[in-house]
């Protein structure tokens, strides 16, 4: 009888992630318990809200669109070695420039559609370019660069939204877009029973997953930059430009942030609203981390969050918990996948110990074999 | 002008202050070797606690529950800061990473928490501190009334702290040995010093002082939890890097960007100013950092080991 081969346990990422969601659960459960309610009922809630019917089942895709492209852009910054913190002020910018453009130009909806997400990406792109500059030419971090474009686009916006795109009432927004100026699209709408959240936006966030992994899995530039992320002087060694590469990564990861702003800005809210750093510049590093900086982990990953946060009104109307619970999980998440480590000894310790029984048991067999 | 920059002077001194406790967090930590992006979550912690603490105190105790809310602020802030200590001292974590984290955490816990206690999730206190002119002081030709008029107390204690961590940090061995892990622990560890205690207090201070600068915001001009410090935290760290992670260097850079920042509050209403669009003077701050950070970029005066686990 031959004995089955034995494949040795290891820690892998998923086994990491799924150990960090499940802590930022409990500690959600935790803070439940701590204001006296049931933790199974809010977490209950937070489904049904997210999934109870085809509306919200549109609500949660729409807002996992947002989170995928900014995940998408954070992860991709990941595997060519940069952290790029600054996708809230990328989102703003390509969210500000596409609805600038819309409001100033006129075409039909569909040319308008692929008018205002290049115009968006380009944004991002250019919000990127001056801390990818900044890295390749004067070794500024960019961490730190990229939060002072944060801030920079935050008071842009706050300041540009009402002097040139103010709406008829509100002073904190800009005017609503008319629908053929958005990303929103009559037969998804139709498809969703009528949820105008879901949108086009959804299509691009696939299609960029899609493209970020046949660049960084087939093709020389994202070895290249892959490579300029592992080992920057071991990439220039090899003669690849350095340079070029942070430059141009910064730029890509900065338009993939720009399209989440469009799909957020031109088609979930469809206005911009100032005074607001978006949240999902943060909440995308936990995407990106939980997802391991895979484009197709960020796509699982976002849909996690998406439903969460699509869940939590539902939650906070019907029990006495409050909404910030969900961002609470979400910051947890980050906190233990920041704190992988831990993890990662606590399990391989666990499957040494299995590893080690399978093969005492496996050595044992060979000689039975050896004997014959 | 001079009418103007009078009038604007309390103000701007006093968004100046927050300001430079969350720089001074900011360089604490930094300068043990501790990345610090987490200044902003620090100090909602500390606006959060205040508040609480002295919406809770003020009937019981009146004036006193504002001295006492901002040393509960701080006792707070220092048992928080543990979360971003343990995560990257004893696991090593990233500390950007961490540091992001440990700021979620505090946007979203603080509402959370506020929500349960007000259900609108703000807080209020009955009265911040009364403004008040420094005896004689007072007196003196142009600076006695650009600084020592319309004043806070907090403001005089937050600028003793300040001194009081230029003396820690340059003048005893503790403040020695502090820098040295900052610059090369490994060394500080042969001399026989614990590193990751060091740093479990460098941090730990860092949380105090953080938590500070949002309750002089609360006992001052806010006067109100609101789940936001509006990115005050990042600003004290631009200001922290302008500073180049000197005391006296932060000393003048919350300073430049207080006023820049007041005068684009204010500038609408003063006629001398309302020629420059406000836009400019919000993004002074961050473009000027930028600039530094180029013209610094060949000789940083950066930590050496900021950022290092040891």
């Amino acid at each position: 009888m031959r004995a089955k081969k034995y494949k040795e346990l290891k820690s892998n990422n998923f086994i990491i992630a799924i150990s960090a969601v499940v802590l930022g659960l409990l500690a959600g459960a935790l803070l439940i318990l701590l204001i006296g309610q049931n933790p199974f009922a809010a977490f209950w809630y937070i489904l049904k809200g997210a999934l109870m019917n085809v509306r919200r089942i549109a609500m949660t895709l729409a807002i996992s669109t947002t989170l995928m492209l900014v995940g998408l852009s954070i992860a991709f910054a990941f595997k060519t070695g940069l952290f790029n913190i600054g996708a809230s002020g990328q989102i703003l910018a390509g969210g500000l420039a596409a609805t600038t453009v819309a409001f100033a130009v006129d075409l039909p909806h569909v040319p308008m559609m692929f008018l205002i997400i290049l115009s968006g990406f380009a944004a991002g792109a250019i919000w990127g370019l001056i801390p990818g500059l900044l890295k390749a030419f004067f070794n500024v971090h960019e961490v730190v660069s990229t939060i002072m474009m944060n801030w920079i686009a935050y008071w842009v916006v706050f300041y540009f939204v009402p002097a040139f795109l103010k709406g008829p009432s509100l002073e904190t927004e800009s005017a609503m877009l008319p629908y053929e100026k958005t990303l929103r699209l009559d037969w998804l709408t139709n498809i969703f029973d009528g949820s105008n959240y879901v949108n086009a936006g959804l299509f691009v966030a696939l299609f960029a997953v899609i493209v970020i992994k046949f660049i960084m899995d087939k093709t020389t530039l994202g070895y290249e930059l892959k490579a300029v992320g592992h080992n920057r002087y071991g990439a220039e060694y090899a003669g690849i430009k350095v340079n070029r590469s942070v430059v141009l990564s910064m730029m890509i990861a900065g338009g993939l942030a720009g399209l989440a702003g469009v799909s957020y800005y031109c088609g979930y809210s469809g206005k911009i609203q100032i005074g607001v750093l978006p949240t999902q510049g943060f909440d995308g590093i936990a995407v990106a981390l939980l997802g391991a900086s895979s484009p197709i982990g960020v796509v699982f990953s976002a849909l996690f969050f998406g439903l969460l946060k699509a869940g939590k009104g539902f939650m906070s109307g019907n029990t006495l918990v409050p909404p910030e619970l969900a961002d609470t999980i979400i910051a947890v998440i980050i906190y233990f996948t920041a704190t992988s480590v831990m993890f990662r000894k606590f399990w391989d310790k666990r499957f040494k110990k299995i590893n080690e029984k399978h093969n005492v048991y496996k050595s044992d067999s060979n000689d039975i074999e050896e004997d014959k | 002008m001079w009418e103007t920059i009078t009038q604007i002077a309390p103000y701007a001194v006093a968004y100046t202050i927050p300001l430079l406790m969350g720089s001074l967090s900011g360089l604490v930590s930094e300068r043990s070797g501790i990345i610090n992006l987490c200044v902003e979550g620090y100090m909602l912690v500390g606006y959060f606690i205040s508040a609480l603490a002295i919406s809770i105190l003020q009937p019981i105790m009146g004036n006193a529950a504002l001295l006492a809310g901002l040393i509960i602020a701080m006792i707070g802030g220092a048992i928080f800061s543990l979360l971003h200590a343990f995560a990257s001292i004893s696991l090593k974590a990233d500390q950007v990473i961490s540091g992001t984290a440990v700021n979620l955490i505090a946007t979203s816990l603080t509402v959370y928490i506020a929500r349960n206690v007000t259900g609108s999730g703000n807080i209020s206190i009955m009265l911040g501190i009364v403004r008040s002119d420094v005896p004689l002081l007072n007196n003196i030709p142009i600076i006695g009334k650009l600084l020592f008029t319309n004043t806070y107390w907090s403001t005089w204690l937050c600028i003793g702290i300040w001194a009081f961590f230029w003396w820690l940090l340059y003048k005893t061995s503790f403040g020695l040995r502090l820098r040295a892990c900052g610059e090369h622990p490994s060394a500080v560890a042969s001399a026989g010093i614990n590193v990751h205690k060091m740093r479990y207090v460098a941090v730990m201070l860092s949380g105090a002082l953080g938590a500070l600068a949002g309750g002089v915001m609360i006992v001052t001009y806010s006067g109100e939890f609101n789940g936001s410090v509006a990115g005050l935290g990042f600003l004290a760290v631009a200001a922290m890097i302008f500073g180049q992670w000197k005391p006296l260097g932060i000393l003048g850079a919350t300073f430049f960007f207080g006023i820049a920042t007041t005068m684009g509050n204010v500038s609408q209403l003063f006629a001398s100013l309302s020629s420059f669009p406000p836009v400019l003077f919000k993004v002074f701050p961050y473009v000027i950092t930028l600039l530094a950070l180029v013209l610094f970029s060949k000789s940083s005066a950066a930590p050496k080991a900021d950022g290092e686990p040891f």
